[in-house]
């Protein structure tokens, strides 16, 4: 190993190490612990800021790969951790469970998911996966004195451990049959070999399938996700509705739109059906919901399914769609997620739906902050959500699938439902009680950031749209 | 615009439509910044940029060319470059008269809302400028993707409207129009995407005269009818048009009726029949069967309400009809008539749900059985009243009547017995407003209603543009017919020649 080498991996490096910093401060500082925010934060921009200075190519033979690709998600990392420790700061203090290892975990998760974007080689990947998957089972838990809190952690974590063994399975299947773990390898094995005829490929691709499935909480791998999401301490929600999610999506384009490109037809099949199931059950069982972080949850299953629509394009195009739709999905959700925040005070949780009645009356701002979110959510133009729709949209009519674009345009019209009803207690209904605002000027800064960023990418789309179609070319190295 | 969202002047630079667009959104941001307590300083910041607003518009009546069908006071810059997608505007004899109606419309909703509106008012004119803003958007966007947002985005202000401030069925009005519009929509995006990827442009002016291979033109007719149909509203998806109608505010139900239902007329318009002309001729007789059954069947239901506001609600189904009916008539009077007639039912319904409006501020009641004899109590205002229900009648002199001669010329050229069918459907009309004028007028004076007191300057202010109109247009509606001529003419040069070319090419694959 030469230093060199060490180039590409320099925003990992440095977010690695803030954790491990973190750690130790923490255990220093006995009463001012929003320095451990603050800190993180600084770390986390120092990361960002590096994002400049990384040189791009592969690393360690071939074991990781600094590419624009992993550049777009990094950015989609970088700006959920951001934002989720913003949104934690009043939390934990209302909750009053802080505990120092918490920023930490949320840092570690955020390494995970930098590496899976990264990897070059199965090994990799899987570790990438593993560090996000068990820092992220514990944040789930972190309201120690909760059942839902604790319930959820041990669900998710049971139920991770599973897709990681399916993970697994599936790795070793297709290392019988290409005979490597490296990536690029096994892309120029597919290519030569015809794989197709071998059903331990074919068997292996099914695995791999369900344990991205997982990550990204498509139906019918979903079962997890309203319970863990609902008990989860709420900006963990938000980190995790975003982060696992957007590394799913970013290991599944390395793995399936390079590696197995040659073997679209078969997995194309799987994901379309994954797709509309997910949209189906995720928007069909988000109408009932009475809680609103279940609504989302559901919501942010529905949302899977809708940026799968862009990988089973199968093209670039489709793959930038995907992305783009990740990112717009980002700011939404951040955002919807601070106003719920908003509404967490020490005797009032703010989680029904029915909380929200007259909101709009007593605090317009936030009304129309949440306004906006969820016409976004539906797909409403002039907000952002419209543009990551109809881009995905687009991909999949060009690959010619008309009618998966017809369900899902059915599938936005049943969510303008359940979204619409929260502005319907917000603007329509009369105050049933008195709420009173977390103060928080970090979940302001938050909020204020997702709503800028939802206008702005819905009415001037240009430079995202631009940046994820260049960044995708590097997928294709 | 900001130079970062658009840049790069692409085709002509004219400001008039770009700021009669972005001057309502301008004021509502202004308002944004107003303390919600101080309501007649919103209210005049309203009426100021809304007359404002209209004055910036009068040189698209003035100064229109009318003897070109080219679109005027056009802009065009770059805006989504990887789309190929500009900001697109201008107009032509046919949209250029929406324009204008958009922009009275406004004034009127907010002088009808002076006093009808206590709760929430800053929001309530911010939702009203946004309204403004998007209207006069899809009346001069030139671009589909631009059509689609403002179309789109102007549904968020609305369901607001109906929503918030409307009577006590607001909350299921409310969503059951925003649902049934968006399902209409979400499918004619679906017909704009692929309208894009056949042609790879957005840019409606070139779709205009591009030719689109006869099968598809038939999926993308019925995928953009699927929107237009919903809000026009054709039988048998009105259902959503009575509920938002009735529970609307009077200046929701006024912008309801004026301006939102005609978009699906202009979509048939500016869609339809020049992009997919072969399909619109040979689905023609269709549409106007189901534009006849909307004549009549909206008639009818009329005669048996008991409600003022969904009586008039249930007419615009009626002539919307109409509307439908000239549009498919595909000849220059059914044309002209169903244009003109769009026009003369914003004025016309319009005044009426104003009507309707000011005198439920004074007696909370919409129940016609509580009305009679209310032109002893408000004779001002039963003279009004008289006026509009004879325009609606189409009573020769008022503008109703020109539109409806014209609209059932075309159609008994195109088809005699939906001629006579429709014809009928006057006589329906002449039953149910006559019957409501004489129920609510004349009898003996109701006591629920005795001693209201008669219309305020403001609102006889409000009115007379709309009474200015009906005989303006009823005695000489060649001042409005002219801008439409040569577009007209040129739209039906298209469907003809589309025709043709359709038929050559039938013919050369049965010569192969």
């Amino acid at each position: 190993m030469q230093i060199s080498e060490l180039g590409p991996l320099l925003p990992e490096l440095i977010i690695a190490s803030l954790g491990l910093v973190l750690l130790i401060v923490e255990a220093f500082l006995i009463k001012r612990k929003e320095i451990v925010a603050a800190l993180a934060l600084l770390g986390t921009f120092a990361a960002f800021y590096s994002l400049t200075y990384t040189s791009f190519g592969p690393a360690f033979s071939d074991m990781f790969i600094s590419d624009g690709y992993g550049v777009f998600f990094k950015i989609i990392f970088f700006v959920n951790l951001i934002l989720s420790i913003l949104m934690s700061v009043r939390y934990l203090k209302t909750e009053d469970s802080f505990h120092g290892e918490y920023y930490c975990l949320l840092v570690f998760a955020t390494c995970g998911m930098m590496i899976m974007a990264s990897a070059g080689n199965m090994v990799t990947l899987y570790l990438g996966l593993e560090l996000m998957a068990l820092s992220t089972y514990v944040l789930a838990g972190f309201n120690r004195h909760d059942s839902k809190s604790t319930e959820a952690a041990i669900k998710y974590f049971l139920t991770g451990g599973f897709s990681t063994a399916l993970l697994l399975y599936g790795i070793a299947l297709m290392y019988g049959v290409t005979g490597s773990m490296d990536l690029k390898a096994i892309a120029v094995y597919i290519a030569e070999h015809n794989v197709r005829e071998n059903p331990m490929s074919t068997i292996a691709l099914v695995l791999m399938a369900s344990a991205f499935a997982f990550k990204i909480a498509a139906v019918p791998f979903h079962m997890w996700a309203p319970d863990v999401y609902e008990g989860a301490p709420t900006p963990v929600t938000a980190f995790m509705s975003i982060g696992p999610k957007a590394a799913g999506f970013a290991v599944l384009g390395r793995v399936f739109l390079y590696t197995f490109a040659q073997l679209a037809p078969d997995w194309t099949t799987m994901l379309i059906a994954l797709s509309i199931l997910t949209m189906c059950v995720g928007n069909v069982m988000a109408l009932v919901q009475t809680n609103i972080k279940r609504m989302l949850a559901y919501s942010s299953i529905a949302h899977a399914g809708y940026a799968l629509i862009g990988i089973i394009a199968a093209t670039p195009e489709g793959m930038s769609a995907s992305m783009n739709y990740l990112l717009i999905y980002m700011f939404m959700n951040i955002g919807a997620f601070s106003v719920i925040l908003l509404l967490n005070t020490k005797d009032f949780k703010g989680l029904e739906i029915s909380d929200y009645a007259g909101l709009a009356k007593a605090h317009p701002i936030v009304g129309a902050a949440m306004l906006i979110f969820m016409f976004s959510l539906t797909g409403i133009p002039p907000m952002a959500g419209f543009v990551g729709k109809f881009y995905v949209f687009m991909s999949a009519v060009r690959s010619g699938y008309m009618w998966l674009a017809v369900l899902a345009v059915i599938f936005s019209v049943i969510s303008a439902f359940f979204y619409l009803r929260i502005v319907m207690y917000m603007y329509m209904k009369e105050p049933e009680r008195e709420v009173e605002l977390a103060h928080s000027n970090a979940l302001g800064v938050s909020l204020g950031v997702a709503a800028a960023f939802v206008l702005l990418i819905g009415i001037a789309p240009q430079r995202f749209l631009e940046f994820a179609k260049a960044t995708v070319r590097t997928l294709y190295f | 615009m900001n130079a970062t969202v658009c840049s790069v002047v692409v085709a002509g630079d004219s400001y008039v439509l770009t700021v009669a667009i972005f001057l309502p959104v301008l004021a509502a941001l202004l308002m944004l910044l107003i303390n919600k307590n101080r309501h007649s300083t919103i209210k005049w910041t309203a009426l100021a940029a809304s007359i404002a607003n209209f004055i910036g518009v009068i040189p698209l009546f003035t100064d229109f060319d009318k003897t070109t069908a080219k679109m005027q006071f056009v802009a065009q810059y770059q805006w989504i470059r990887a789309w190929n997608i500009n900001y697109y505007v201008g107009v032509d004899g046919i949209s250029v008269l929406f324009v204008l109606l958009s922009a009275l419309a406004t004034i009127l909703c907010v002088l009808v809302s002076w006093t009808a509106i206590k709760d929430k008012v800053k929001e309530f004119f911010i939702a009203l400028m946004l309204i403004e803003g998007a209207m006069i958007g899809v009346f001069s966007s030139l671009d589909m993707f631009m059509f689609y947002i403002f179309w789109e985005a102007m549904l968020i202000p609305m369901y607001l409207l109906v929503g918030i401030w409307g009577g006590p069925g607001r909350l299921y009005a409310a969503i059951k129009f925003f649902l049934y519009t968006l399902t209409g929509s979400v499918l004619m995006l679906l017909g704009v995407i692929t309208i894009y990827m056949m042609t790879g442009t957005f840019d409606m002016v070139k779709l205009m005269s591009t030719q689109l291979p006869v099968g598809m033109q038939m999926v993308l007719f019925w995928a953009f009818f699927a929107a237009f149909a919903v809000k026009v509203p054709m039988f048998p998806v009105h259902t959503w048009l009575p509920d938002a109608h009735t529970e609307a505010p009077t200046a929701g139900s006024v912008i309801l009726a004026a301006i939102l239902i005609k978009m699906g007329a202009y979509g048939f318009l500016r869609f339809s029949l020049p992009m997919f002309p072969d399909a619109s001729q040979s689905v023609a007789p269709l549409m106007m069967v189901l534009s006849v059954v909307g004549i009549i069947y909206g008639g009818v239901i009329c005669l048996s309400q008991t409600d003022l506001k969904r009586l008039i609600a249930y007419s615009s189904v009626s002539h919307m009809g109409f509307v439908t009916l000239g549009i498919f008539s595909l000849n220059i009077q059914g044309l002209e008539g169903g244009i003109l007639q769009m026009i003369n039912h914003g004025v016309i319904t319009g005044a009426l749900f104003l009507c309707v409006g000011m005198v439920y501020e004074r007696s909370h009641t919409r129940l016609i059985a509580d009305y009679g004899g209310l032109a002893n109590v408000m004779p001002v205002f039963a003279g009004f009243f008289m006026v509009f229900t004879f325009a609606s009648v189409g009573l020769p002199g008022t503008n109703g009547f020109v539109g409806e001669f014209l609209i059932l010329i075309g159609g008994f050229t195109a088809n005699k017995p939906v001629g006579i069918l429709a014809a009928t459907g006057v006589i329906i009309g002449a039953v149910y407003m006559l019957w409501l004028y004489q129920r609510v007028f004349y009898t003996d004076v109701n006591e629920k209603i005795a001693g209201l007191s008669d219309i305020t300057f403001r609102e006889v202010v409000t009115l007379l543009p709309l009474l200015i109109l009906v005989f303006w247009i009823g005695f000489y509606p060649s001042a409005f017919t002219g801008f439409m001529d040569a577009t007209v003419t040129q739209l039906l040069g298209r469907l003809r020649g589309g025709h043709m070319q359709a038929l050559n090419m039938l013919i050369e694959t049965v010569v192969k």
